[in-house]
């Protein structure tokens, strides 16, 4: 029998059950990503895929299964910086009086020592982060005053500064100027080069085939996983959305 | 006589400060409003004024216990303000209820509760200064109190004010960095129940929640800047404390009253002149004639 080595994976998760005060949102989830790998997370509205995130940031507690990352523990790996939760623009409070700075400093938080004091270091890697994103301009601009696309780099500008070995992105492309989503194609590809593990939710199934080695399509559970090309069918597409043909939800030819 | 001393604003202010109760009223209450100014900004940023309200209400048997039995009030306010929040989060996962309605029955609960033991416990209870505030008949055993919890509460904020910015902002985040997020929301609460204790005194039971919550909301239409609006907060409402006590004394009115309309006044100003968030816009005005 042939032994697994969990230290492969970068994110292996086994079985996950999740439920809100007994009502369940996800059950006998499995997840396996290695370092390098995007992996799209398809479903309709309330199959899940937020309740996913949440159970891999550990935001939420899982009531069965287990999550590895690295091989650890998902303690372990919240200590260790490994996880970055980029939110929807909706997930968050867009009038709380907070520059763009201060943002992207909240990634180094995990880092600093009680008090949250800045050192030299994590000044670099904020600025560093600002750069990439480019809101080098932006620096104490109040994140209510920011577009939509200008507030979403911001958040990833956040888990770039965290130095975040796994990304984990609620609709990074929905609500974003065409500027934005160009950029963070890009970004895309830099990550995957430089081994980051990604995994992003999406509604558009354009952008499915266009960056995801992996999909991992649910409904409550998984529906289908693995290489895009074997698994982003048109039939799986229909199970994981209720029955709704792929023609009708994205049009013919998508 | 007193109204030729209004015409001169120097005796104005300091013909009250030759009283030693209006000296030691001046310096707690604004010690208090410090305090509640300081955890306002968090309050207001999370949406937890319905749970300062119920909180503040909660106390209430607390503080007649600890009168009965003769020990410290802020030590009862306090098992019973927490016990209260205790309550509320076990019926709101136990049930289906809906968290508002539970906050809402919980604190009326504790409240009646409060008031029926007044009633039955004889003893020398005002329960005039309990439910309005007293600031200008504190005693010395409370001054201590009211100085020892506040220097507890700036000193908790004050180390932990950047977590829990961050906890009001982007819990998630916090939880993903490995920040443990159980702790800071019972911090912000336990630093809750405390603030409405050492508020009680100034303006009193029923209007305390207005201590925790007018002043960030006021600091709130006036900055985008985290800090500063901290800084505004405690400032406006230290300013309010003080105007509070002065027109009461003057004119002879109830001085927690006056104090809640003081924050409330301030409030209404931010409300239409702020530069940005104001009604009328006062920084498009002035941009438009240049």
């Amino acid at each position: 029998m042939e032994s697994i080595n969990y230290q492969n994976f970068r994110i292996d998760a086994e079985n996950i059950c999740v439920d809100y005060n007994g009502k369940v949102a996800l059950y006998d989830a499995n997840l396996r990503l290695k370092p390098g790998q995007i992996c799209g997370l398809v479903g309709m509205n309330g199959a899940g895929k937020t309740t996913f995130f949440n159970a891999l940031t550990g935001f939420v507690n899982i009531s069965k299964g287990k999550i590895r990352i690295n091989g650890e523990s998902l303690r372990s790996a919240q200590k260790d910086q490994t996880i970055a939760y980029v939110p929807q623009n909706e997930g968050i409070d867009s009038q709380f009086p907070i520059s763009v700075w201060d943002v992207v400093m909240m990634g180094r938080y995990g880092s600093m020592n009680i008090f949250r004091c800045p050192r030299e270091s994590d000044v670099q890697a904020v600025k560093d982060a600002i750069e990439r994103v480019d809101l080098a301009d932006h620096l104490s601009t109040p994140i209510g005053n920011l577009s939509g696309g200008q507030r979403k780099r911001t958040f990833l500008a956040r888990a770039i500064a965290q130095r975040a070995s796994i990304l984990l992105l609620d609709e990074p492309f929905s609500g974003v100027d065409i500027r934005t989503e160009k950029l963070i194609s890009e970004l895309f590809i830099q990550f995957k080069n430089e081994g980051k593990t990604i995994l992003l939710s999406t509604h558009d199934m354009i952008h499915v085939r266009e960056f995801c080695d992996l999909v991992l399509l649910i409904n409550k559970t998984v529906v289908a996983y693995g290489e895009t090309s074997e698994v982003f069918t048109p039939e799986n597409i229909t199970t994981t959305f209720g029955g709704i043909s792929p023609d009708f939800l994205f049009g013919p030819e998508s | 006589m007193e109204l030729c001393s209004f015409l001169t604003l120097d005796s104005f202010i300091t013909d009250p400060l030759t009283h030693g109760f209006m000296r030691k009223a001046l310096l707690m209450s604004s010690l208090v409003a410090a305090v509640c100014g300081f955890l306002s900004s968090y309050l207001t940023l999370k949406g937890w004024a319905l749970m300062g309200d119920a909180v503040s209400h909660s106390v209430m048997p607390g503080v007649v216990v600890a009168y009965a039995l003769g020990l410290p009030f802020s030590l009862g306010a306090f098992i019973f303000g927490v016990g209260s929040v205790a309550l509320i989060g076990f019926i709101k996962q136990k049930s289906r209820v809906k968290e508002d309605t539970v906050i809402g029955l919980v604190f009326t609960g504790f409240f009646a509760l409060g008031i029926v033991l007044v009633s039955k416990i004889k003893s020398n209870i005002d329960l005039h200064s309990i439910l309005f505030g007293s600031p200008l008949g504190i005693s010395l055993s409370d001054v201590k109190q009211t100085i020892f919890i506040s220097l507890l509460v700036v000193i908790l904020l004050s180390i932990f004010r950047k977590d829990l910015m961050l906890y009001c902002f982007d819990p998630r985040h916090a939880k993903t960095v490995g920040i443990n997020v159980f702790f800071l929301h019972y911090l912000l609460l336990t630093c809750l129940s405390l603030a409405a204790v050492v508020g009680l005194q100034s303006v009193g039971i029923i209007l305390v929640v207005a201590m925790l919550i007018t002043p960030g909301a006021t600091a709130y239409l006036l900055t985008d800047k985290f800090d500063n609006m901290t800084l505004i907060s405690v400032l406006s409402a230290i300013i309010s404390s003080l105007i509070g006590i002065y027109v009461s004394f003057w004119f002879d009115l109830e001085t927690g009253g006056s104090i809640v309309l003081a924050q409330t006044f301030i409030f209404l100003f931010a409300f239409l002149f702020a530069p940005r968030y104001g009604i009328f816009k006062l920084r498009k005005l002035f941009a438009s004639y240049k």
